[in-house]
């Protein structure tokens, strides 16, 4: 027993010693800084989503240096998982904690009744509470403009959509590529696979490879590795980073990426929080306030392609273009939206129907 | 129609080649009767290795060299711990998949973000891979692939047809018995433990080269645990083993294909599909309760106390 018990130490020692290289416990011992916790859905590498956030957090440390000081947790399961790891979070003295998946929405809420003097920032969500607030980048924005790409460039007229979870903010997103495809090319249709996961490279690529076999030329996905891009550029069809840049993984199939900044908005709820006063309403910002952008542009586009997405970027940037403006179809034809008006943000958040061009129906 | 079916099939092909190769790897251990839950563990690491061994400019040969040596090395750590030290082997078999997700995440950290400057390329064979049905997806393959089904024939014909197989088998069912014959145990377990090591290395080899062309963390996604559930519903058979993983992709194919067609399923139902069909598959062959007595090997998970 005492073998087992040296050996189970030394392993335990090893897994330690790469812990302890995180930057949240080399973080500098300051005078009482701010503590700022972190709950990623995915690994920091997943060159994704969580990366993204993890951008924002270094770029928020860059910033505020000593006086924050941040801790995060990787890879935590939506559900059961998720209230462990913020109660965790909160007992250890971090006085703000941003959950950074639609799927922590309740156990945040949770949480945040038992520790009232806690303030909770809840990504993507959109159940507030006195010291839960919720914070959003408005990815159908980008969707939008790379539906403009995919419609100048897409040879067969059809799309493909790698989708998470039929949720809200993955149909708009959905929408959002289609309407911007069928305002260059209205007979253009999106087929849409759901993989029931944020990330799972093995099922987003066989998901992606569906598509491309169902005739899609080009891909758009809304989960969180690069592995769509990857099928994509080794089957020979075109596909866009999401989350983050991801022009280095398929030089060759990569249109654009459509990545979230989360920096800014971090760095700013931070700095309320040192002041004394907590950041309470909620934030849906978009190309707007620089908290989504569409980057790395390829240079092979069309000129015609790059015109229009320049023009339509600077009308979303400006503020005087919205993306769900009227006539907005659904699936059958039937007019969702009259001519002239717009999506309001909680029509937005709660969309449950597909548009005119996509294909398939939406799980419920 | 059949046309249409060779990306489906291609796919599911796809998926399953590193389902076998972990998995036959971990059977080769478990036959020794050393149960490792590592395997997740290992791939990772295996992963890591062939991608930085190609990055830099090791090619192909470098990363699969790479994969085998990490994956066999880190198999080795488990195997001191729980032969020489004999350490429970659930517990140390959780903490290497632990300690390989977790090392191959840290030192994998500036890796993320390129694509593999050389990967294993599809080599159709001349004229069988224009066979219909499936020639597109079965002879047309990577080297990988071919290789994986050569595996699976040598190691079937290893454990039942040659004589170092049945002294890994008996090592297997009674480490007593075979250590009163003369038999090596410890260093028959050893040796089987590293190469379970290095085919998990393979199959992360697999993913990182040949699949996904990429690293990413945690970019197995769980599919050492299948690999290592299919071992078991397999009876600790290879050939079943094969057939498992194939069902296993298949389906999980089928279900993103059957949407990709416009055939309405509910995806939650889809999703849980692969899980379903291949345990309910894998139990009906394999319910015969002799058979199993018969295939588990007897001293599975045991500590082996030489002298004892």
């Amino acid at each position: 027993m005492k073998t087992w018990k040296h050996a189970a130490a030394s392993l335990a020692g090893a897994f330690a010693l790469l812990t302890a290289a995180s930057p949240a416990l080399s973080a500098d011992k300051a005078a009482d800084p701010l503590k700022i916790g972190f709950v990623y859905v995915g690994p920091i590498g997943d060159g994704g989503w969580t990366y993204a956030h993890d951008l924002g957090r270094k770029e928020m440390i860059k910033k505020l240096g000593n006086k924050i000081q941040t801790t995060y947790v990787e890879s935590v399961p939506e559900g059961a998982d998720a209230e462990r790891v913020i109660r965790d979070l909160a007992a250890k003295g971090n006085r703000m904690i941003f959950t950074t998946s639609f799927g922590y929405m309740e156990p945040t809420l949770k949480v945040a009744k038992s520790f009232p003097k806690v303030e909770f920032y809840h990504a993507t969500g959109f159940k507030s509470d006195k010291n839960v607030t919720i914070y959003n980048a408005r990815m159908y924005e980008p969707a939008y403009l790379a539906g403009i790409i995919a419609g100048h460039v897409s040879k067969k007229g059809i799309l493909g959509f790698v989708a998470s979870f039929p949720i809200p903010e993955v149909v708009r997103n959905i929408n959002a590529y289609t309407m911007g495809a069928r305002s260059v090319n209205p007979k253009i249709t999106t087929k849409v696979v759901w993989v029931n996961t944020w990330y799972d490279p093995g099922k987003e690529r066989q998901a992606a490879e569906a598509l491309i076999g169902q005739g899609a030329d080009v891909l758009l996905q809304n989960t969180d590795s690069s592995a769509v891009l990857q099928a994509a550029q080794d089957k020979g069809v075109n596909a866009f980073g999401w989350d983050s840049d991801m022009t280095a993984y398929a030089p060759k199939a990569h249109l654009a990426s459509a990545i979230e900044v989360w920096g800014g908005y971090y760095t700013m709820a931070a700095e309320a929080m040192l002041a004394g006063k907590p950041i309470k309403t909620t934030v849906w910002g978009g190309m707007k306030d620089g908290m989504n952008d569409l980057v790395s542009i390829s240079p092979t586009l069309p000129a015609a392609a790059k015109k229009l997405v320049d023009e339509k970027m600077a009308g979303i940037k400006s503020g005087k273009l919205a993306v769900f403006t009227g006539p907005i179809k659904g699936q059958d034809g039937s007019i969702k939206l009259a001519a002239g008006k717009t999506l309001t943000d909680k029509e937005i958040d709660s969309v449950n129907y597909y548009v005119e061009g996509v294909e398939g129906q939406l799980p419920k | 129609m059949i046309e249409s079916l060779n990306p489906l099939l291609a796919s599911a092909l796809a998926a399953a080649i590193p389902l076998m190769l972990a998995a036959l790897g971990e059977l080769v251990a478990e036959r020794a009767g050393v149960l490792n839950l590592g395997l997740e563990g290992m791939m990772l690491v295996g992963a890591l290795a062939a991608f930085v061994a190609v990055t830099h400019g090791g090619g192909l040969p470098g990363a699969v060299i790479a994969a085998l040596l990490a994956g066999a090395l880190f198999a080795l750590i488990f195997g001191f711990v729980t032969l020489t030290l004999q350490a429970n082997q659930v517990a140390a078999g959780l903490s290497l998949t632990i300690l390989g997700t977790g090392l191959s995440a840290f030192l994998g950290r500036q890796y993320v973000g390129y694509r593999a400057p050389d990967s294993f390329a599809e080599l159709p064979i001349p004229y069988l891979s224009e066979l219909p049905l499936l020639g597109p997806s079965l002879f047309s393959m990577s080297a990988l692939g071919y290789a994986t089904l050569a595996l699976l024939g040598i190691i079937s014909w290893f454990l039942y047809r040659s004589r170092a197989g049945l002294i890994l088998r008996c090592v297997g069912e009674s480490p007593s018995v075979a250590r009163s014959l003369g038999l090596p145990v410890m260093a028959v377990r050893y040796g089987a433990v590293a190469f379970g090591g290095a085919m998990a290395g393979l199959a992360g080899c697999y993913y990182a080269v040949a699949q996904f062309k990429m690293w990413q963390e945690g970019l197995t996604s769980g599919n050492g645990w299948i690999a290592l559930a299919l071992v078991v519903f397999a009876t600790w058979r290879p050939a079943r083993v094969g057939l498992g993983a194939l069902l296993f992709g298949g389906v999980s194919a089928l279900g993103l294909y059957l949407q990709a067609i416009n055939v309405h399923v509910s995806v939650f139902a889809l999703s849980s599909l692969p899980y379903l069909a291949t345990i309910i598959v894998l139990v009906a062959i394999s319910s015969d309760q002799n058979a199993i007595r018969r295939n588990a090997p007897a001293s599975l998970g045991k500590p082996f106390h030489a002298g004892g």
